[in-house]
């Protein structure tokens, strides 16, 4: 067993498709991607928010206060297009602000005087323009009405009956692990992609090299020869995984976190235990994987059914993200599942019980070694042996 | 030394019979081959001999073990060399023959004592050291027959061996084979080419549609058939000439 570990391990890393997909490219995507798109839209919405605003306002002659205060107040009032709706449809103008002619009517009779903020809500980009547009008019609005209600000798606070505050328990590690809620998603998949050649090699490619038949006439039980392309496997799998991790320590700690106002909670220690939560998730990625690609005639068969196994880890890690439930002991049972809630927990800084550390390498370790045991069978299929028929 | 008798292998849940009834026998010293057209049961039969494949009846015993019982004894006695040759072309060759004798469990001395030995009789010293990326066919199955022998075995059987070979290089080989056989091993090939086992074997077993057709030296079975050459006998003894000209 230790020989086929050996031989397998040698083979492969002599194969440089390997060492590049699953050694480098492999452990680099997620903390590539993942740091580079975070650096890049906290500078795009810190640049949007403190650019100044340019504005362009049609009818500006029919309040010329509020245009005065908004000029004061640091917007740039640009001249209005000649049609409106149609620069905001061309992409030409993000929001356009119309001051109807009977605005001054109204806003001498004390009605609410009417505004019309033009823009395509469907465009992400606008989003924050319009936000900061509103915030605007909102503060002028209560400006004038408080000043109009003092006038009459009311106090403003009387239209506020309500002091809300959110007491925000948040710190920034807690926030940190808001962003970091994809992590569990990016450490899974690498780990699949790091047993993914090597399923596929040891067990589809023996077969179309021709090479399983002469390799089971040695005197080795064949659950034996399984269990080393397996370790192999298995090995790969980890060695992906931790470089992985290092990567994205690393990356990580290149964000910029202090204009986030949060703290990525994820240093080498943690790196480390979440190392050991997924180990057993290696093994289960390794024996499902070798179970498929043992069942292919050919590696591109083997690859075509792996491709679709990928998936699999990522469903609970959806699931989780696109519905945030409160993590709960029943979930660390679950493998996969349980790896995605305890490196959520981890990132968020919060004290996990040691008995969901318990429960999410055991359940997780059980369930990767009955899938190893039912590998192990494979080779006792004399149709899983011999390349033709 | 062999003996098969009454195997039988049926694939498909018994749709298809690949080995119906077959019986025979190879003794130690002596090379025995196994002639048949393509598709005949031969590679079926060296498999039940080599335990990938258990019979659905009949029985087995080499050396006086059966295959079924003590599979791993079979294989530590065992020197194949099937029809599937292939090599991990990112291993040299010394690293594939290595590997197989690692599994067999030689010990490091030991091995490399008999890889050398076998670089040698099979004048493999030009290329024992290179990847086996791009190795000729020749050079391929002297890799796949070094790795079969490196754990010295007392029993040897080839599948087609000859396949793909050309005419120097099948030269070389059945002089090897019979080195094999003064050694005192028993050697059994399988091939669907006259010339060979005219050339090589000492006894002939034809094999067709899953049975044995005949048996014997091949004057017996030029006898028996009473034909002149052992191309008609051949034809005469499996009743149609099927298969010859593949």
């Amino acid at each position: 067993m230790i020989s086929v570990f050996s031989k397998e391990v040698l083979d492969n890393f002599r194969d440089r498709r390997v060492i590049l997909n699953t050694l480098i490219l492999g452990p680099l995507l997620g903390p590539v991607l993942f740091g580079g798109l975070l650096t890049f839209m906290t500078k795009q919405v810190a640049e949007r928010m403190e650019a100044p605003l340019e504005l362009a306002v049609v009818g500006a002659e029919h309040a010329p206060n509020l245009v005065g205060w908004l000029e004061r107040q640091g917007v740039i009032i640009q001249p209005p297009p000649e049609d409106p709706e149609q620069a905001v449809r061309d992409e030409a103008e993000e929001v356009v602000l119309r001051i109807p002619e009977e605005f001054g009517e109204a806003w001498r009779a004390g009605k609410p005087a009417p505004l019309e903020i033009i823009a395509d809500r469907s465009l992400r980009y606008t989003g924050t323009t319009i936000s900061r547009v509103n915030g605007y008019l909102d503060m002028y609005s209560r400006q004038i009405g408080n000043l109009r209600l003092q006038m009459r000798g009311v106090h403003p606070d009387l239209t506020r009956p309500i002091d809300r505050r959110v007491v925000d328990l948040s710190t920034p590690t807690s926030r940190g692990g808001q962003i970091l809620a994809f992590l569990p998603y990016f450490i899974l998949i690498t780990v699949f992609m790091g047993s993914m050649h090597m399923a596929i090699d040891t067990t589809a490619g023996e077969r179309e090299r021709k090479s399983l038949e002469p390799l089971l006439i040695n005197p080795l039980p064949r659950w034996q020869i399984m269990a080393g392309k397996l370790a192999a496997t298995t090995f790969f799998a980890l060695a992906t995984l931790a470089l992985g991790l290092v990567a994205f320590v690393f990356a990580m700690g290149m964000l910029p976190t202090a204009e986030m106002d949060v703290q990525l909670n994820l240093d080498f220690a943690v790196a480390a235990r979440a190392f050991i939560i997924v180990a057993p998730a290696a093994l289960l990625a390794a024996a499902l994987l070798v179970i498929l690609a043992a069942f292919a005639k050919s590696f591109r068969e083997a690859q075509s059914y792996v491709g679709m196994v990928i998936l699999v880890p990522m469903i609970p890690s959806i699931w989780l993200m696109v519905d945030p439930t409160k993590a709960e002991t029943w979930m660390t049972w679950v493998p996969l599942l349980n790896q995605n809630v305890m490196i959520n927990e981890m990132v968020r800084g919060s004290e996990i019980p040691l008995a969901w550390y318990g429960s999410t390498f055991l359940s997780t370790t059980l369930f990767a070694l009955l899938l190893a045991a039912i590998a192990g069978t494979l080779y006792n299929r004399p149709k899983l042996i011999f390349a033709s028929g | 030394m062999i003996e098969a008798s009454h195997l039988r292998k049926t694939f498909n849940k018994g749709k298809v019979v690949a080995v119906d009834d077959v019986s025979f026998s190879a003794r130690d010293g002596q090379i025995t081959g196994l002639l048949g057209p393509n598709g005949a049961g031969k590679t079926t039969t060296l498999r039940m001999l080599y335990t990938l494949l258990a019979p659905d009846s009949g029985s087995i015993s080499i050396d006086g073990i059966d295959p079924q019982t003590d599979p791993l004894e079979i294989k530590r006695r065992l020197g194949v060399v099937p029809d599937s040759r292939g090599l991990y072309d990112r291993l040299t060759a010394r690293e594939n023959i290595r590997y197989y004798g690692r599994l067999q469990g030689l010990g490091k001395a030991d091995l490399a004592r008999r890889v050398d030995k076998l670089v040698d009789i099979l004048d493999m010293g030009e290329f024992i050291d290179r990847r086996t990326d791009g190795f000729s066919q020749g050079q391929r199955v002297k890799v796949a027959i070094a790795r079969a022998l490196i754990h010295d075995p007392r029993t040897i059987l080839l599948d087609e061996p000859t396949n793909g070979l050309d005419v120097m290089t099948t030269r070389s080989l059945r002089e090897f084979l019979l080195r094999l056989k003064a050694e005192g091993r028993c050697v059994v090939l399988s091939t669907h080419i006259m010339q060979e086992v005219a050339a090589l074997c000492d006894r002939i077993v034809i094999i067709a549609h899953g049975r044995i057709a005949a048996e014997g030296t091949a004057e017996q079975l030029l006898q028996r058939s009473g034909q002149k050459s052992l191309e008609d006998a051949f034809v005469k003894l499996i009743g149609s000439d099927e298969g010859l000209l593949a």
